[in-house]
This record gives C-alpha cells, sequence and structure tokens, in this order.
C-alpha cells in the first residue's frame, strides 16, 4: 500500500491516488473544525467569520481581545478556578481506588472477575443523561447535591474506567516473576509494591490520570444536575453561552481548552511508547 | 451622585430595620435569577446597595430560575434547601405554593409599605397572584423584527404570513402564548380564546395553524436566544421578552424594531423556599423588605425595560442609567404599547399545561 | 503432578497435605485480590450504581396516592367502575376526610399532579376542593357527595374515580406504558390518542439516526484506518495523532466549531456563498435539524470507530493479499474475499462502541439538533429538570438503559471488555 509497485495499471495507479485523497479529506474533516476556531478565536470584530481583513492578513484584523476577555471577566475566571479545583481531586481519588482495585483485577483468580469488571466499567457505558439524573436525585436525598464534594465524587465515578482500563492493560505484559523475586530476596509486599511494580504500571498510571482528569475537567452533563452555582465550571460556563448567546470568548476560550488537550495528548503518547520500551516491546 | 443617593438611601433603610434580627441572621445568601440583563438589574438595583448596607452579608448567584420548580421539589424531598431566595414567574409562584414548597408571605406584614403610607397588599394590589410571591416586574413576551430585512408588521398575525414576511421565524419551545397567537390569528376572539383551547378541537385548530409555518420556525428556550438570532440574520422576526429586545435596540444598537400588539402580560418576582433555618430565614426576609420596596422597584427600570409591580414606583420611573432616554414609554404598561394586549390566564394554564405541553412536544418531534 | 507410587497425601514443608495448603494459598489470593477491588467496588456501587437504580426505582413507585388518600383507596375497594355508577356516600365521605387532612399539609396537589399525568384535569379538581373542604366540619356537614360535586362536577365524572381506583396501587406500570405511548384504560393497556404519541417516535428517532451515524463513522473511519495500518510506523505514528486530538478535545469546544460552522451566516455558507456554489439568499440549512446533529456527531465519535479497527487491521498479515492476488486475484476480489472478513471484527467493534455511545447522547443535539436533530436523552432530560414527571424520565431512563445494556453485553461476547484500547 505504502508505494506503488512498477508494474501497477493506470486503473490501480487512479485508484492509489484517489484512495489517498480520500483518506485525506477524511483527515481534514476529522481536524479542520478544531483548527478553524484557533484563527477566529484572535478575530479583532466580534463576529464567527473571517472577516475581509482577516483574510488579507492585515494585523488590524488580529487581536486578544477575547483572550483579555476571557481573563478579565469574573464568571469565566471563577469557572476557570472551579474547574482546577474540581478535576484534580477527581483525578486522585479515581487513580488512588482505580490503580488498587485494577492490581486486584490482575490477579490469577478473581472470583467473578466478569461481573465485577462490568460494575467498574458502567459509568462509561452508561449514558450519561441516566448517571447525571439518578446521582441528582440521590445526593439531593444524602446532602450531596450542590456541593464540592458531591461533584468530586461524581466525576471520579466517571473517570474511574478509564484509570481500570489503561492500568490493567499496562499490568497484560507484568512478569510477575519480578514480584516473587523481590520477595524472595526479603522485599515486604509494600516495598515490592513502591519499588518494583509501581515504577513498571507507573506509565499506565500517569496516562489513566489523564484521562480522568480530561474526564472531569470535560465533563458537562453531570455537573450542570450535580452542582450548582458555587461549582460551575468551565465546561458549565460553554454550555450557558452556547445555549444563549454566543459570545467570542468562548472560542478563546475553546482555542486554551485545544492547546491543554494537545499538551495531554503529547504526554499520553510518551508514556505509552516509554512503557512499551520498559516493557521490552517494540515500540508500534 | 446617584449611586451615593442610593447607598444614603439604604443606609437609612438599614438604620431603621429592627436591630433585634441582627445577631441572628445567617450572612449567606443565595438568590436564584435568571441570568443576563435582568439578574444584571437586579445585581445593580438591590444587591449592591444592600450590600453596601450590610458589609458582611455575601451574595451568590444560581442562574436557575428556568429549573426552579423541580430542583426545588428535589431539594424539598431531600430536606436540604440549599437555596434562600427564588426569582420565578408567576405560574411557578402558584404551584410551588400550592405544593407547600414555598413560604407563604404576609404581603403587609413582611414587605415596606409605600412611601405614603398605603400597605403593600394594596401597593401591589391584583398582582398578588399567590399567597407565596411578591411581585417585582411587569413583563411581557413580544416580537422584534428586522427593520432592513422585512416591511413594518403592524399585527402579531404577521408570524403566520410567511408570503409578506418571508424568512424564519423563532418562537419559545412551549405551548403557552403560541397556542393563544395561533388561535387569534385564525380568527378567534380574543375572549374566546380560552374557550376553544379547552377543547380537542380548539388545540387540533391551534396546532395546524401552527403547522403552516412550522418549517420556518426556530424554537428557542432561553432568552438571549432571540436577539441573537436576529441580530445574525438568522431569523427575520422573533418572540421573547420585551426586556431583552430593549437591550438588543437601545444598548447595542441593532436594526431591530418592537411589535407590540398582542404582547403577553407576564408577572416575574421572588418566591422564598419552605423550610429555611430560622437564621438564614431571618436574612432573606431582610433582604426581602429592602428590595421591594417603592424606590428600589422603581430603581431596577433603570436598568431594564420592565415595569416596577408597585403603583407607587411608576411615577419614580426616570431614565436609563447609561443611556439617559426615557423609560416610560418602553415599558409594555405604557399605554401606548398596551392597546391590544394578550392576558395570560394562570388558572386555566395550571391546569393544562400538562396535558398541552404532552400534545405540544409530540407535535414537535412530528 | 502427585506422585502414584505414594501411598498417603503429598505433604508441604510444614507437614499439611499439599492439596490443602495450596486450597488454602489460593484462598488467601483470592481475598487479597478482593481485598485490593474491594474499595472501589464499594465507591462505585455507593456514588454510582445506587443512584441509578435509586432513579430507575421511580418509574415504578407510586405510594403517592394510597399515602395521601388512604380512607378513600380502601372504600374504593369494593366498588366497581363498570357497573357505571358513581361511588356511595361512604366513598366521597373518605374522600372529604383525606382532602382535609392533605389540605392541611398541602399534600393534596400532589397527589393531584399525580393523578393529572394519567386523566388532565384532574388537578384543578383537587386544587379548588381542597381549599374549600378545609374548612367543613366531618361529623356533621354530610352528606358529601352532593357537596363535593357542587364545588367542582368533576367529582360526578366517573372517570376520576376510576384513575383513582386503578393508580392506588404501590406500584404502576403507568409510567412504563406512556413511555411506550400507552396508557391503563377501562379495559387494561391501550394505545395513547394519535396527537399524544411521542415516545416511540423519538425512541426510533434516536436508534435510526445512531445508526446513521455508525454507518457514515464506518464508511469515513475504515480508508483511514487501513492508511494508518498500512503506513510505515513513523508516518502512521503522524497522522495517529491527527485522530487521537479530537478525541482529547472538549466535546464543548468540538460542538461550539460546529455550531460556528454550519451556521447559515456560518464559515461552510460563507465559504460556498464567495466560491458561488450557493446563492445568497438560499443558504443552506446545516443546523438546528438532523443533518446538524448527524455531522456534529459523526465527527465527534469517528475517533472510537477508528482506532479499533487499525488495532484490528495492524495483526493483518499483508501476505495474505500478496497471496490471493499472486493467485490471480484482482484488487477487488482480493480485497473483498481475504483482506475485508478478516476486519469485520474491528467494524464490529468499532460499531457497537458508536452506537452505544450516540444512542445515549445529550448535549450534541441539543446545541445543534433544534427540534428535530434531538434524542430521547433530551426528553428525558426535560422530564427531570424542566416538566418534574420524574417517574416518566426514570422510565424512558430504564428503557434506554435496557438498549444500552443489550449492546454493551453483546460487546463483551464480540470483543471482551478487556480488549478496549484507548489511544
Amino acid at each position: 500500500m505504502s508505494a506503488l509497485p512498477p508494474y501497477a495499471t493506470v486503473g490501480q495507479r487512479t485508484w492509489h491516488y484517489t484512495f489517498r485523497v480520500i483518506c485525506g479529506l477524511v483527515f481534514f474533516f476529522l481536524i479542520a473544525p478544531i483548527v478553524v476556531i484557533i484563527p477566529l478565536s484572535f478575530n479583532a470584530q466580534d463576529f464567527f467569520t473571517f472577516t475581509p481583513e482577516m483574510l488579507r492578513l492585515d494585523p488590524e484584523g488580529y487581536s486578544l481581545k477575547h483572550y483579555r476577555d476571557f481573563f478579565n471577566n469574573d464568571s469565566w475566571q471563577s469557572a476557570m478556578w472551579n474547574s482546577l479545583k474540581i478535576a484534580p481531586m477527581a483525578t486522585i481519588v479515581s487513580v488512588t481506588f482505580g490503580t488498587l482495585a485494577a492490581i486486584g483485577l490482575s490477579q490469577p483468580h478473581v472470583p467473578f472477575r466478569r461481573a465485577i469488571m462490568a460494575i467498574l466499567i458502567s459509568p462509561m457505558i452508561v449514558p450519561l443523561i441516566i448517571s447525571a439524573a439518578g446521582m441528582y436525585f440521590f445526593y439531593s436525598r444524602i446532602g450531596l447535591q450542590g456541593t464540592y464534594i458531591g461533584v468530586v465524587l461524581a466525576h471520579a465515578a466517571l473517570g474511574i474506567p478509564f484509570v481500570i482500563i489503561t492500568v490493567t492493560a499496562t499490568l497484560v505484559g507484568f512478569d510477575r516473576s519480578l514480584t516473587r523475586a523481590a520477595a524472595n530476596m526479603g522485599a515486604d509486599p509494600v516495598t515490592t509494591f513502591f519499588r518494583v511494580q509501581m515504577p513498571l504500571i507507573l506509565p499506565g498510571v500517569i496516562s489513566g490520570g489523564l484521562f480522568a482528569f480530561i474526564t472531569s475537567f470535560d465533563e458537562v452533563v453531570v455537573v450542570l444536575f450535580v452542582g450548582s452555582a458555587g461549582q460551575k465550571t468551565l465546561p458549565w460556563q460553554m454550555f450557558i453561552g452556547l445555549r444563549e448567546q454566543i459570545s467570542p470568548t468562548i472560542l478563546a476560550v475553546a482555542t486554551i481548552l485545544v492547546a491543554i488537550s494537545i499538551m495531554l495528548l503529547a504526554t499520553v503518547e510518551m508514556l505509552r511508547r516509554r512503557s512499551e520500551r520498559l516493557r521490552g516491546m517494540s515500540p508500534s | 451622585m446617584k449611586l451615593s443617593k442610593l447607598s444614603a438611601l439604604a443606609m437609612t433603610t438599614a438604620l431603621c430595620a429592627p436591630s433585634a434580627f441582627a445577631e441572628e441572621m445567617a450572612n449567606e445568601l443565595t438568590l436564584v435569577s435568571w441570568g443576563g440583563a435582568y439578574q444584571a438589574s437586579q445585581q445593580k438595583a438591590y444587591v449592591e446597595p444592600y450590600l453596601a448596607a450590610n458589609p458582611d452579608v455575601k451574595v451568590i448567584w444560581d442562574e436557575s430560575s428556568a429549573e426552579a420548580v423541580a430542583k426545588i421539589r428535589a431539594m424539598n424531598e431531600a430536606g436540604n434547601v440549599t437555596w434562600d431566595l427564588v426569582d420565578a414567574v408567576a405560574s411557578d409562584s402558584m404551584r410551588l405554593c400550592d405544593e407547600g414548597l414555598a413560604e407563604e408571605i404576609n404581603h403587609d406584614e413582611d414587605l415596606a409599605a409605600a412611601p405614603d403610607g398605603t400597605p403593600a397588599s394594596e401597593d401591589f394590589g391584583d398582582l398578588i397572584v399567590s399567597d407565596c410571591f411578591v411581585p417585582q416586574i411587569v413583563y411581557s413576551t413580544t416580537f422584534g423584527y428586522r427593520t432592513d430585512l422585512i416591511d413594518t408588521p403592524d399585527t402579531v398575525c404577521a408570524i403566520f404570513d410567511t408570503e409578506k414576511y418571508p424568512g424564519k421565524r423563532s418562537l419559545q419551545k412551549r405551548p403557552i402564548d403560541n397556542m393563544e397567537w395561533a388561535l387569534y390569528c385564525d380568527g378567534v376572539a380574543k375572549d374566546d380564546i380560552y374557550d376553544v383551547l379547552s377543547t380537542d378541537e380548539g388545540v387540533e385548530q391551534a396546532l395546524a395553524k401552527l403547522d403552516t409555518i412550522k418549517d420556518q420556525v426556530v424554537w428557542w428556550t432561553a432568552g438571549a436566544e432571540t436577539p441573537q438570532l436576529l441580530a445574525d440574520g438568522e431569523v427575520v422576526m422573533g418572540s421573547t421578552f420585551n426586556g431583552r429586545l430593549f437591550s438588543a435596540i437601545a444598548e447595542q444598537g441593532q436594526p431591530i424594531g418592537m411589535l407590540w400588539d398582542m404582547q403577553s402580560f407576564d408577572l416575574d418576582g421572588w418566591v422564598v423556599p419552605a423550610g429555611l433555618p430560622a437564621d438564614r430565614k431571618a436574612r432573606v426576609m431582610d433582604f426581602l423588605k429592602f428590595a421591594t420596596d417603592t424606590q428600589r422597584l422603581a430603581d431596577q427600570a433603570a436598568y431594564i425595560s420592565y415595569g416596577p409591580a408597585r403603583a407607587s414606583s411608576a411615577p419614580l420611573v426616570g431614565k436609563h442609567a447609561e443611556l439617559g432616554i426615557d423609560m416610560a414609554p418602553h415599558m409594555p404598561t405604557d399605554p401606548a404599547n398596551s392597546a391590544n394586549v394578550h392576558v395570560y390566564d394562570y388558572e386555566w394554564w395550571a391546569d393544562n399545561r400538562d396535558d398541552l405541553n404532552a400534545k405540544f412536544q409530540a407535535w414537535l418531534a412530528k | 503432578m502427585t506422585d502414584i507410587s505414594h501411598s498417603g497425601p503429598v505433604l508441604a514443608a510444614d507437614g499439611t497435605p499439599l492439596k490443602r495448603s495450596l486450597a488454602r494459598a489460593l484462598r488467601m489470593q483470592k481475598l487479597r485480590a478482593l481485598m485490593l477491588i474491594a474499595p472501589l467496588l464499594l465507591f462505585i456501587l455507593v456514588t454510582f450504581i445506587l443512584p441509578v437504580a435509586d432513579m430507575l426505582f421511580r418509574s415504578v413507585e407510586n405510594r403517592i396516592v394510597q399515602d395521601t388518600l388512604p380512607q378513600t383507596v380502601e372504600a374504593l375497594a369494593d366498588w366497581d367502575p363498570a357497573s357505571g355508577q358513581l361511588p356511595d356516600e361512604a366513598v366521597f365521605a373518605a374522600m372529604a376526610a383525606d382532602l382535609q387532612v392533605a389540605a392541611e399539609q398541602k399534600t393534596h396537589t400532589k397527589v393531584a399532579k399525580r393523578l393529572n399525568y394519567e386523566n388532565p384535569g384532574l388537578s384543578s379538581v383537587f386544587r379548588k376542593s381542597g381549599r374549600k373542604v378545609k374548612k367543613w366540619d366531618l361529623a356533621t356537614d354530610g352528606p358529601f357527595r352532593e357537596k363535593l360535586i357542587e364545588i367542582d362536577d368533576g367529582w360526578g365524572d366517573i372517570e376520576l374515580w376510576r384513575t383513582i381506583k386503578t393508580y392506588s396501587g404501590t406500584f404502576t406500570s403507568g409510567y412504563f406504558l406512556n413511555a411506550v405511548d400507552m396508557q391503563l384504560g377501562a379495559e387494561g393497556p391501550e394505545i395513547r390518542p394519535e396527537n399524544e404519541r411521542i415516545y416511540n417516535t423519538m425512541l426510533v428517532r434516536t436508534m435510526r439516526m445512531s445508526l446513521i451515524i455508525t454507518f457514515s463513522c464506518i464508511l469515513l473511519g475504515y480508508p483511514v484506518a487501513w492508511i494508518l495500518a498500512n503506513l510505515p510506523a513513523r508516518k502512521a505514528n503522524l497522522l495517529l495523532i491527527l485522530v487521537l486530538l479530537p478525541f482529547w478535545t472538549s466535546l464543548l469546544v468540538r460542538t461550539s466549531a460546529w455550531k460556528i460552522l454550519l451556521q447559515q451566516q456560518g464559515v461552510i455558507n460563507d465559504t460556498l456563498v464567495w466560491i458561488g456554489l450557493v446563492d445568497d439568499a438560499n443558504r443552506l440549512v446545516l443546523i438546528n435539524n438532523e443533518l446538524g446533529t448527524i455531522i456534529a456527531m459523526t465527527h465527534i465519535l469517528l475517533p472510537f470507530m477508528i482506532l479499533p479497527m487499525y488495532s484490528v487491521m495492524q495483526t493483518i498479515n499483508p501476505s495474505y493479499l500478496r497471496a490471493a492476488k499472486s493467485l490471480g486475484a484482482t484488487d477487488w476480489t482480493a480485497f473483498w474475499r481475504v483482506y475485508f472478513p478478516q476486519t469485520v471484527p474491528g467494524i464490529g467493534a468499532g460499531s457497537i462502541l458508536v452506537f452505544i455511545l450516540a444512542v445515549g447522547y445529550y448535549i450534541t443535539p441539543a446545541l445543534v439538533g433544534g427540534t428535530k436533530g434531538t434524542f430521547i436523552s433530551n426528553l428525558i432530560a426535560y422530564h427531570i429538570s424542566t416538566s418534574g414527571n420524574w417517574g416518566l424520565g426514570a422510565a424512558l431512563g430504564a428503557i434506554l438503559l435496557a438498549v444500552v445494556l443489550l449492546l454493551y453485553w453483546v460487546y463483551d461476547k464480540v470483543v471482551g471488555i478487556d480488549n478496549v484500547k484507548l489511544g
């Protein structure tokens, strides 16, 4: 596929190039909507389309005013701080519980493994609106609705499947004789865990954590129900803005979020490769 | 100048307030409102002066008035009410009061009298539609249109005339008002609208009329949508709250005109959720008394074009706080604007809301 | 393992039989594994499973009628709605007594709201009567039949009493019947009048649109997965980033991007007008309809299709294709008969995943779908947070959840939940 053999017919050649064009278009479809908002966020006007000045690449057509608005506007700022307070806490909770459970699940003999796995993965499978409505009623009843802790717990639950999946994936290639060797040499289980097992599964744990972080950081349905004004997060503020009136500040926020996504993605990719190297697999 | 006068007033009011409550009052106040320009007007007209007089108090806003009934019901069921004072439309206040979810108000005792001594219950008059309701404003749902894209319409029935006024329209995604306008424009006399709507044929008739423009309608749920859609040119005319249109026209200078024909009057006011602890309730009642007095309601009209609910506030309505234009002609209650109004029947809708909602949603999905 | 020549059981170092010692070790191992899992299991049960179960329970729970009108329910037990006669004075007296208590506690409006779902108009009868009954003296003010009918002639309607009797049980099927556009009539479940039917339409629409989205994802994802699997590793990794970036980008960012692109005054229409393909007066309607939802959701879910396909295609040995061609197959035959069948597991995995995610979507349809492009989730949200008919919302949720769990079960059978990969 990668290279066209010299004996290819005209038909094969045409198809080869047509196919590449099709793939190119699909890649364009995937990436263009994300890319297009970046220049628009520097628009000097309050429009959502390219102004003639922008198309002429006239510096007059560009400005940072939407970014200034984001950093000077109280509701956006408090939304950002709320997000930054909620997401890391939710991540810590899901990573702690999730990693322990993933290690438990990777033991050779786990009774009811399938059923347990199904329960632990369920927050990812159950439609968000159902989870949100359920948590809304139940958390109201126990006094957690509209509290910081309530939102953290709800987001932690949503992030757990990602931690379980990534950490179990790292543990699949884990050589059990390593822990046995450590025990043989007199290390107690805690030392073995932190000195032998942890360093090897750490990449999986971190990428699981990043998934959990982004899950909480991007989450809007559950927080709309479980949270109250005091926990208004960035996505919530964006949702209000989108439903009511699209202020161009949303584009600035979106661009910042894309930059964060790129950073997280790069970290996860690096970790994945490192993990594969550590476990002696060839990087794909 | 204006602000100093306000805070001076606030000071005197605070000084006059009975000080016995002072030590038992909670210092946090969660207010629920609608967001946008309306909430901003409340912030400037009542909350800021109140905070100036009570520097220890902290106010938290929650923009959830649209879901007020469902949320208060859930909080009440859980016995954990986190809201202190809720801004709600009249029909919601009636539902909350009926279900025992809102505190009953003794209007004469709990609220300030008019400057001339008229008791609050007389000053508000008929606008006290429920025992739990403290009216703030009279607003209306009416139409705005693009002055540069279509001819000037003079009747509400222009929304059904796609030939003379081509282009998309925006309507609120609910049966209330839309059904009445549809019947009115289908030839039903204004006084017969609710009689007709009480029959199955009447509902069919209204939906059939709406059917004629269904593919031309953008349905909105938030008050800011129509002004935005009009400004973007996505629609040529649409219904929304008159105050939102006022800000688009007067404050943002958009090419939009107001159509006051068959505007639908409604009320908006405060509701105190039932079951608040004593210290929080004391704070709420203190704030409520302050925020609904004659001067405060008149001040609010300087920020948004909604009519104050007290009769005694009307003569005090002045100019817009920033633009300096006279506010009276922009009020829905101004005689020039209210030549032909639609009076929305609360009782009828309280009974038939669920039923008509189901039919309306079914019609929408078709 | 056991040595057959031995007569006694094999012993471990400490003298216990090896079999028992092994069993104990295994038990310990199991216990340790469970101990590690237990905290999370408990956490998920409390923060997630319990809330969902609690909500679903609301779809059948119906204690309110019994609790608010206990005497009436008991008195109605002997009444036969088929008789065509109004209940006797005892029932009316019981109703007056119940109403008096309920009006004092303001619970009569709650029961009225519940019954109003089944018989519109009931709520006003209750509300009007509650106010007046409060002032009656139950011992002397009878007979109550005439008095109640005098307040509101709704009390003289057999349908009202039939509704109370039908919905007086602790559990009800009413919400579920409503969720499939049916109701409990005089002769058992019956279909609702045509102008009230909505939920079947919405469920079918949700399924149909999710299928369209799944197919669009297969169509767009297949060539991309192929090219990723067949390029040299370095190039493929670079292109993979283009697939992963949307996957990592906030859902709201992508939805807002589509909103901006698809509007009538948006980037796509502007571009088409500028090129001259579209007349300025007839801009395309790409948003607030089904098309808008389909385009935006295909984009959002596409990575979930590409990734499983890619991981399956990576394992396919390219020499099979070459072998087929050297045996005389045309390009098409080689692809269709040799390559494609091997990729079916990848398509299956991706399709189920995309479909599961699609049927439960809420945010994107709410923002770009208008009225024609919304899903059943949007109606659930409407009933939970606006209309307040929680039982109906829960019943709709239960149906949606059943569909998703069924698909999840299929997914687990076909793919295995352990094989889900994230990037």
